[in-house]
């Protein structure tokens, strides 16, 4: 970045590190801290009470009855718990969310990972590459499901039109609960795919081109230099994308909420959408909480797996 | 650092190509042309849905809702986007998605920026639980604190404002994170020989530090201002009143009041896509710099 410039500058100027305060270590010691505090401040303010709190209030809540309407309460102990681990909603919706993040994961990662290589190439029209793979991006949630609900409509949608054309009978994407979750991954990819794709982009770039100079010096052919210097050079970009892919596919909801609206079926019902739903149309907040917690230890369970398996890896 | 060893190749007009841009390479060979006929389908798939949508929402309902095919038989009309203009919230939902994000942004780069530099810079007491403490903050997924954070919305009184909307969403530990691993690389000695002429801590910090920093503050904020802009949950929860609705909330409403409007549902949802696909025309470079480098922690 601009470090080289910034050093070139700070060299003549930087003098010894004279300390101009000489009233003493412990009184120094004390402006340091107070100062560090004065910038930790505002940000401390928003931790402490906006997320900090919420989480030890959840756990509060998590043991007691309380009600969205202000009724309950009462503490209950672990009984929400309990009803919880015995209740085969939340199981399925767990089950649901770790289904959904296998089907999405693996093709936002490969065909980023194809995107970003083909389009490294310098091929001509890079804007329109860039443009094209990343735009829906920008798209929010509910504009994404406005234009993929339209697509996946069974009797006017442009899918099931492309599809009668090559002579497949018309799918009821959102509405058969056998395929509401491909449907679901499909749009997904299309919406988030150039995240992960401008990340590989720039990974690639950051490999100098010398290796592939010596390389093809060499004689190492195009494919040979793909496999033995570009795949291992993104080893590490790699992981980066996977951890952040599996844990932003475990959150999964707006897509779902929306695109299916009130047809949300067992097979569709994720454990956002099953918190949001005990919650906010269930009124049940106690119990809301506890599933949260649940959902909340499987997220840090799998962030642990993932960096155990990713370290022992890079070993 | 990378500078000295970008600035030989200035002279060549493509410099960032990777292993296509060998010397002594064909520029079309049959490798090259299947590569590119595979980005051209892939480049049709993805911009396909955006195409069908402006075309529906270029049709009368009665074409929208008769048949898939691209030419209707009416013609086209902008009769959907009057429509949707006249009737629904749309130039309000987006001043109040401007309004929000920006400020949003605006505090969480601020307080998030101010932080990082005591974490990179200072040594004092506590420094190393709260370092550890913001990490750890980062696997917090929002999505499982939307009932303590809405009780707590409630008892504040903060449902249905934009405070309540806003003030939630402030806090960023990955954005500290980031910023405190940029702020630990910046040379400390221009910032000891203002200190040496006795400048204040906060005056290093605006002026010496900030301007520095310009480029991964412009990536932070874009990141930020792009999530914040299209956040859904929490403005979805907080917000019950039309009026103070964001763009993608208010959307949702618009698709249940117009039912089976096909049109009116493109014509929505392409005016509340454009201004950010606007921005990002302009800004394109900026932007995907911005996203890449906040989206890989910062390097």
């Amino acid at each position: 970045m601009t470090t080289s410039t910034v050093s070139a500058r700070a060299v003549p100027t930087a003098g010894p590190a004279t300390r101009t305060d000489t009233s003493g270590p412990a009184r120094r010691r004390r402006s340091t801290n107070l100062t560090a505090y004065a910038f930790m401040a505002p940000f401390l303010v928003f931790f402490l009470l906006f997320l900090i709190w919420p989480v030890i209030h959840g756990v509060y809540l998590s043991m007691t009855d309380q009600s969205l309407t202000g009724a309950g309460g009462n503490f209950i102990g672990l009984a929400n718990y309990a009803e919880a681990f015995a209740d085969p909603r939340m199981w399925s919706s767990i089950l649901n969310t770790l289904w959904f993040t296998l089907l999405s994961t693996v093709p936002l990662v490969v065909v980023a990972l194809g995107m970003a290589l083909l389009v490294q190439m310098g091929l001509p029209a890079q804007w329109l590459w860039r443009l094209s793979f990343f735009a829906p991006f920008l798209l929010a949630s509910t504009v994404m499901s406005l234009i993929w609900a339209w697509l996946f409509n069974p009797s006017l949608g442009l899918i099931n039109s492309i599809l009668g054309s090559v002579g497949i009978a018309p799918v009821a994407w959102l509405q058969d609960p056998n395929v509401s979750m491909i449907a679901i991954v499909i749009a997904t990819v299309w919406w988030t795919v150039g995240f992960n794709f401008l990340l590989y982009l720039a990974a690639l770039q950051n490999i100098p081109d010398q290796q592939y100079e010596a390389a093809a010096l060499d004689g190492a052919g195009k494919w040979r230099q793909l496999f033995s210097i570009t795949i291992p050079q993104l080893k590490q970009t790699t992981i980066l994308i996977l951890i952040l892919q599996v844990l932003a596919s475990l959150k999964v909801f707006d897509q779902i909420y929306q695109m299916l609206q009130q047809a949300i079926t067992p097979s569709t019902r994720s454990a956002v959408i099953y918190i949001f739903e005990t919650g906010f149309t269930g009124y049940r907040f106690g119990y809301s909480s506890a599933i949260s917690y649940i959902f909340f230890a499987l997220i840090i369970i799998v962030a642990l797996v993932q960096m155990r398996v990713t370290s022992r890896k890079g070993k | 650092m990378t500078d000295v060893i970008e600035k030989p190749q200035l002279a060549d007009p493509r410099p960032t190509k990777g292993p296509g841009h060998l010397p002594g390479e064909k520029p079309f060979s049959g490798g090259r042309i299947i590569a590119f006929a595979i980005l051209v389908v892939l480049a049709i798939g993805w911009l396909l849905p955006f195409a069908w949508a402006i075309a529906t929402s270029l049709k009368t309902e009665t074409d929208a809702a008769s048949s898939s095919s691209w030419i209707p038989e009416n013609g086209f009309t902008l009769g959907a986007y009057a429509q949707v203009l006249a009737e629904g919230n749309i130039p309000q939902w987006t001043i109040n998605s401007f309004i929000t994000s920006a400020i949003i942004t605006f505090l969480t780069v601020a307080t998030s920026a101010l932080a990082a530099y005591a974490l990179s810079r200072l040594s004092f007491a506590g420094r190393k639980f709260w370092y550890a403490a913001i990490v750890a903050a980062i696997i917090i997924p929002p999505q499982v604190l939307i009932i303590p954070l809405f009780y707590q919305a409630l008892a504040f009184g903060l449902v249905d404002t934009f405070a309540g909307l806003i003030l939630p969403q402030v806090v960023a530990p990955a954005m500290v994170f980031i910023l405190a691993k940029f702020f630990d690389q910046v040379p400390i000695e221009l910032e000891e020989a203002a200190r040496v002429d006795g400048a204040s801590r906060l005056r290093v910090f605006w002026s010496i530090v900030l301007p520095l920093s310009r480029p991964i503050l412009a990536a932070v904020s874009i990141f930020v201002f792009i999530g914040a802009w299209n956040n859904f949950l929490w403005p979805f929860l907080v917000i019950n009143n039309t009026e103070l609705m964001t763009l993608p909330v208010g959307l949702q409403t618009v698709q249940s009041a117009f039912g089976v409007q096909y049109a009116q549902d493109m014509a929505a949802a392409m005016l509340a896509a454009s201004p950010l696909i606007i921005v990002f025309l302009f800004f394109q470079r900026q932007i995907i710099k911005g996203i890449s480098t906040t989206g890989l922690g910062g390097t």
